[in-house]
Formats: structure tokens, C-alpha cells, sequence
């Protein structure tokens, strides 16, 4: 964990410095604008528009160097700590759920966000949750089904369809 | 008395089948709509609007639609708090708030008590807010306009630093929580000079910013859930839940702990609500702040404090009330959600605004009536609803888990119809998780996020105003205390530092 905390704090600066340096970039159409003479007071205008968030990213840079003193100085909890950041099952987890949201995702482009749905539930019922086939494919099958309901008959709010958008469409024909 | 004869000739209007069923109607719509994440009363209201024309050729009179909206409205309020508590998930912005003390509370097993103390203080909140509206509606319009922009930032800014006095965090991750959710904010198109700002790598994605529910459901919906699965490794998350009859009425008996939430709430929630721009969200998160603030025990807030519950509930529901204020008395809407029903009023044929009390009783009085109706239908549904609610709460985590996934990326898509917005609040999602491991407080970026987009041009104004003068800030009568009070509590850890120092030296030269 003590190592995970500086690395963090060092990944959060230099997240900061770019916020600062993305902040202070003149738009594109003005080329008379220099980067940074946004971030101070125009006269006639008021702040700049990277006003705001350049001092703002500054304040969290500030935090991160902070954050990285009671590292040093070991003031606080994470900073002591000799637990594990991601022991074995928390990596193994992070990989099957995590990569399983990823998965739903790229699968919502192919297949939709039903077929997708389904496919998701029924991996993560099936073999994460190790239910049985009855429950998993019940559960699969009736989140969709509920949703395509609600969002796309109800509140005609249509969710992508992908590869299987033909099969749908007689469903409009008789709800819609 | 007149005001009370105009009331009650209102409520009889309320009352009438039509009406009265559409009232009900219109609730259960908006738990519906307020519980799924994703989509709150503005989405409910906005979308039914085509549907009130129907209404209105069926009744002859703007009054039916509009009571049917306004339900949806009510209901929408106390359906947030549904999904923030059992699922950890706030149903709508409003909500987010409820989720912070909601969540530890039903994880410790105390979810009815959770529910019901919402659905409580949202019916005190209504009700109160109602009571002042229908007494002191056009006076109070009036007091609202004068909070101008420094106003509202110094409000914004107590809001921040209750975060850092009394969190009872880490300091610097948490000024850092505020600080990146505030930037994120800024995300897009700078609503000021019209220039883009912080268009990461050029993704156009990023052109219409980071909006708020990106950001609440992947730290909520995904980033909390991983770390839930982590730590409970899939065990039970929360201890067994009574669900008896008894355990209601004790859980509406354990309501009175709550009486200063609720009270704070209600009437913070009602006047936030009337500022122009503002609504129930920032309402609620004041509320949720300013009770923390005075509470004797601060640091159970986050924990599964009841008037953590309470407050937020509270004030949401004021605010809604709030919020109709200057949509009817001037014509300005309070909140996305009355926007879209002053939208509905003109489109009726009404014309909202100071004449409106005078040349249109028969469409202001009912409406107020409905408003007291509709907050009772709420709260008896919600607290007749509350053993569905717990029943799904029961649920094996490996089936509640995935369903909780599921409707994080349904609703995300629902709300922006936007598949860079769901790539993107997963990603958010997992970056919370690993900085929720580290313990960096999310609750503030998600609070930061919402408050920036109002707190910016509010500061940017304030200081063209004063022409970049700071004091502005300290020498308006309103603003200069509230600035001070806020000043004080970011100091607050400072200030406890040097005193901890100082006893601590003393106590080393006494020991010697």
C-alpha cells in the first residue's frame, strides 16, 4: 500500500500539470492569444476562461506534493501500511468483473445493448456467481426483455440495437 | 383567511377522481423514474409533456396536466432515495447526497430505517415548503433576488469547505476530491467566452463536457460496487434486515433523532430551491453540509448518520416546492425540471408570472392543493412499497451485482444517449475504485462536480463585478459572514493541528 500511495500521488501531479498546461490553451481560432494569458484577469472581460480551472488544478498539484510529504514524514495510514494494495483475489476480481464490464461494452457495438445485457448476466451469473442455469438464464432473459419495456416502449428511449437491430423491428410494428 | 378559503377551495378542485387519479398516477411514475438511475424528474416531466395535451382534451382545463407533472415531479423526489439507499446508486442528482449516509446505513442492516426516515423527511419537507409557499409565495420570490453572484459562491464555498473542516478525511485528498471534480466540471465549452477548454487529446467526446451522471453512477454504480466485491468478497454486504411490521413503526419512531435534518432540510432546501439556477440538488447537498455543520456528532456524518438521511431528503422535496416559486410568481424557473413545466404552462395557454396569482385562481389554487396531496399519496406508496424495496436488497450479490452493472450502463446511456458517456463513466468507475482503496474521499468531486458549473461564472461574475477584487466576497452583508464561516472551516484542521501541538508540547514539558 506504502508503495501504491506515492505512485498515486506522483500519477495525480503530473495529472495536475497537464490539467494546468491544458488550462491555459488559447482556442484555436485566435492565434493572437498566448498560452496562459488566459488565466489571469482581462481587463473588460473579467477572469479568463482558464481562470478557473488552472488555479484550481495548481491547488490539487499542490495536495499531491502534500500528500507526498506525509508519505515521506509517514503521517499517514496508507503511507504505514504493509497490506498489499491488490492481494491475488482482488486482482483476479478487477480482471473477471472488470474485464467483463469491458467486454459488455465492446459487445454493446456488435450485438447491442440487449443482446450484450444478456450476455454479460449470464457470464457473470453462471460463472462468477455459479448460480444455477434455471436462475441464470431467468434473470438473462428478463433484464432485457424488462428494459427493452421501459426504455424503448415506454419512455422511447431507444438503446442500440447493433447486429441484431432487424429482430426488433417487428417488435415495433406491435408495440409502438 | 382568504388565502386558507383559496387553499381549500384548491384542494376540493385536487380531490376530484381525475384528479386525484392522475395525483397517483403521476407519483408512481416518478418512484419509478426517480429510482432508476439515469433518469430523474426532468426526463420523467419532459418526456410525459406530449401526453398532457391528452389530458388537457379530455379535462378542458391546464390544471389536470399540470397536477399529473408536478406528481411526477413529487414522486421523482422521493424515488431517488430508493436506489441511493438499497443499491448505493442515487436515482438522480438529487439523491446523491441521500446516498452518502444511506448506503453505510443499509449496509449495517438498517435499510428500513433508511427508507422510511426518507420517506418522512421528504413528507415534512413537502409539507413545510408547501405551508410557506402557499403563506408567503410572493413575498419570498422577492428575497431570493437578492442573492446575487457572490451570494450564491459564498453558499457554494460553505458547501466545499464543510467537506474539509469536518470531514474527518485525509485533508489533502480530500481539497484534492474538490479540486478535480470542480475541473472536471469545467470540461467542454466555457459557458462565458464560448472557448473549449481541457479537450483532452482532441476526443470531441469531451466538447459537451463531463456531465454529472458520468461521473455519480461510475463512482457509485461501478467504482463503489468493485470495491464492495473486493472487501466482501462477495459475502454478505449488510446484516440480516427485518422487514416485520414492527420494525416500521420502530423505524418511524427512530424519525424523531431526526427532527434537526429534517428541519435544516426543509427549510434551507425550500430556499435554495427558489434561487433562480439552483434547485434540489445543490439544495440538498447545502443541506447535507449545513446539518453536518451544527450536528453534535460530525463525524458519524458518511457513516449512516440518520440526519445525513434526513437533511438531503428533506430539502430535495422543499426545493421542489421551492423551485415553482419563481417559476409562477416571475416566471423564472428554479430547476431544469420546472423549466420544462413552465415550457408546459405556456404551451397551455397560461402565462406565468406576477399576474398569475390575480387573473388565474382557478389554475394556481388547485395546483398548490395538489401539491399537498401528492406529498401524502408519496409517502403512503413509498412506505407501503418499502418490504419490495428491502426485498430486493436480499438478493445474492452475485445476481444483485451484475443487475446494479447492468442498470449503470443502461442508465447512463438512457440519460445522454451517448456511448462515449458509458466508456467513459466505466473508466471513471475504476479509477474510483483504486482511489477509494487509497482512501481518497469521493463524495466531494461528485458534490464539486455538480456545484462547479453553478459556482464558476457565479465567481467569474462576482469578481468582473468588483473588478477583480476579492473583498467582495467579505464586505456584502449576506456574503461577507458566509465567506468568513467557510474560511473558518477550511482553517478548522489547521487550527486543531496547532492546538494538538501545542497541548501535545505542553504535555511532554509537564512530564518532565
Amino acid at each position: 500500500m506504502r508503495r501504491a500511495e506515492i505512485v498515486t500521488s506522483i500519477i495525480l501531479g503530473i495529472l495536475s500539470l497537464y490539467f494546468m498546461w491544458k488550462s491555459g490553451e488559447a482556442p484555436s481560432w485566435n492565434p493572437d492569444i498566448a498560452r496562459f494569458d488566459n488565466i489571469g484577469f482581462i481587463d473588460g472581460e473579467g477572469p479568463g476562461s482558464g481562470f478557473w480551472p488552472f488555479w484550481l488544478s495548481a491547488i490539487m498539484l499542490i495536495c499531491c506534493i502534500w500528500i507526498g510529504i506525509n508519505w515521506y514524514r509517514k503521517t499517514s495510514p496508507q503511507s504505514v501500511s504493509e497490506e498489499p494494495f491488490l492481494d491475488s483475489y482482488g486482482k483476479k476480481m478487477l480482471l473477471m468483473v472488470g474485464g467483463g464490464l469491458l467486454g459488455f461494452l465492446g459487445l454493446i457495438h456488435i450485438v447491442g445493448f440487449y443482446g450484450a445485457m444478456f450476455i454479460f448476466l449470464f457470464y457473470y451469473m453462471k460463472f462468477l456467481g455459479r448460480h444455477s442455469t434455471r436462475i441464470t438464464l431467468t434473470i438473462s432473459v428478463f433484464m432485457p426483455v424488462i428494459s427493452f419495456f421501459f426504455f424503448d416502449i415506454a419512455m422511447r428511449i431507444v438503446l442500440p440495437k447493433g447486429y441484431l437491430e432487424p429482430l426488433f423491428i417487428p417488435l415495433y410494428d406491435i408495440f409502438l | 383567511m382568504e388565502v386558507f378559503i383559496a387553499l381549500m377551495d384548491g384542494v376540493a378542485v385536487a380531490l376530484e377522481p381525475m384528479n386525484l387519479g392522475l395525483a397517483v398516477l403521476g407519483v408512481i411514475v416518478g418512484l419509478f423514474v426517480g429510482a432508476m438511475p439515469g433518469l430523474g424528474s426532468v426526463n420523467g416531466v419532459a418526456i410525459l409533456l406530449p401526453f398532457t395535451f391528452v389530458i388537457q382534451g379530455i379535462t378542458g382545463s391546464a390544471t389536470s396536466p399540470m397536477i399529473f407533472l408536478a406528481a411526477i415531479y413529487y414522486g421523482a423526489m422521493y424515488g431517488g432515495a430508493i436506489s441511493s439507499i438499497t443499491l448505493g446508486i442515487p436515482g438522480a442528482s438529487t439523491a446523491v447526497a441521500t446516498t452518502f449516509d444511506g448506503r453505510p446505513m443499509a449496509l449495517m442492516g438498517k435499510a428500513h430505517v433508511a427508507l422510511v426516515v426518507a420517506a418522512l423527511a421528504s413528507f415534512v419537507g413537502g409539507t413545510v415548503s408547501n405551508i410557506i409557499f402557499t403563506i408567503f409565495a410572493p413575498a419570498l420570490a422577492s428575497v431570493a433576488l437578492d442573492f446575487g453572484d457572490p451570494e450564491i459562491f459564498a453558499l457554494m464555498l460553505l458547501a466545499f469547505a464543510t467537506f474539509v473542516g469536518l470531514g474527518g478525511d485525509d485533508i489533502p485528498k480530500t481539497i484534492f476530491s474538490i479540486c478535480i471534480g470542480l475541473v472536471l466540471a469545467t470540461v467542454g465549452f466555457d459557458i462565458i467566452s464560448g472557448e473549449p477548454r481541457l479537450i483532452f487529446f482532441d476526443i470531441t467526446g469531451f466538447s459537451h463536457g463531463i456531465r454529472f451522471l458520468v461521473l455519480a453512477i461510475g463512482v457509485y454504480g461501478i467504482g463503489e460496487m468493485l470495491w464492495t466485491i473486493n472487501t466482501s468478497r462477495y459475502g454478505s454486504t449488510m446484516t440480516k434486515v427485518d422487514v416485520s411490521f414492527a420494525s416500521i413503526l420502530f423505524a418511524i419512531r427512530e424519525f424523531r433523532k431526526a427532527w434537526k435534518g429534517t428541519a435544516i432540510g426543509s427549510s434551507l432546501g425550500f430556499f435554495v430551491g427558489i434561487l433562480p439556477a439552483a434547485g434540489a440538488t445543490p439544495g440538498s447537498l447545502m443541506s447535507y453540509g449545513v446539518t453536518k455543520l451544527v450536528s453534535k456528532n460530525p463525524e458519524n456524518f458518511g457513516k449512516g448518520e440518520i440526519d445525513g438521511i434526513a437533511a438531503p431528503e428533506a430539502a430535495n422535496n422543499a426545493a421542489s416546492t421551492g423551485a415553482m416559486l419563481p417559476m409562477m410568481t416571475l416566471g423564472i424557473p428554479g430547476s431544469p425540471t420546472t423549466a420544462v413545466l413552465l415550457a408546459g404552462m405556456v404551451i397551455w395557454g397560461l402565462q406565468p408570472g406576477p399576474l398569475l396569482f390575480t387573473e388565474q385562481p382557478d389554475f394556481v389554487w388547485p395546483l398548490i392543493g395538489s401539491f399537498y396531496i401528492s406529498n401524502v399519496i408519496a409517502v403512503i406508496i413509498n412506505l407501503a412499497f418499502i418490504p419490495v424495496f428491502l426485498w430486493m436488497l436480499r438478493m445474492p450479490f452475485t445476481i444483485l451485482s451484475p443487475m446494479i452493472f447492468v442498470l449503470s450502463l443502461v442508465g447512463t446511456y438512457a440519460a445522454y444517449m451517448d456511448m462515449f458517456d458509458v466508456w467513459l463513466m466505466v473508466l471513471v468507475g475504476i479509477a474510483a475504485f483504486f482511489l477509494r482503496i487509497l482512501d481518497y474521499p469521493l463524495a466531494p468531486a461528485v458534490l464539486a462536480i455538480v456545484l462547479g458549473p453553478i459556482a464558476e461564472p457565479k465567481l467569474r461574475q462576482s469578481l468582473l463585478f468588483s473588478d477583480g477584487d476579492f473583498s467582495i466576497f467579505f464586505t456584502r452583508p449576506i456574503a461577507g459572514p458566509i465567506t468568513v464561516v467557510a474560511i473558518i472551516l477550511i482553517l478548522l484542521p489547521l487550527l486543531k493541528f496547532i492546538r494538538d501541538k501545542f497541548r501535545g508540547n505542553k504535555k511532554v514539558v509537564d512530564d518532565t
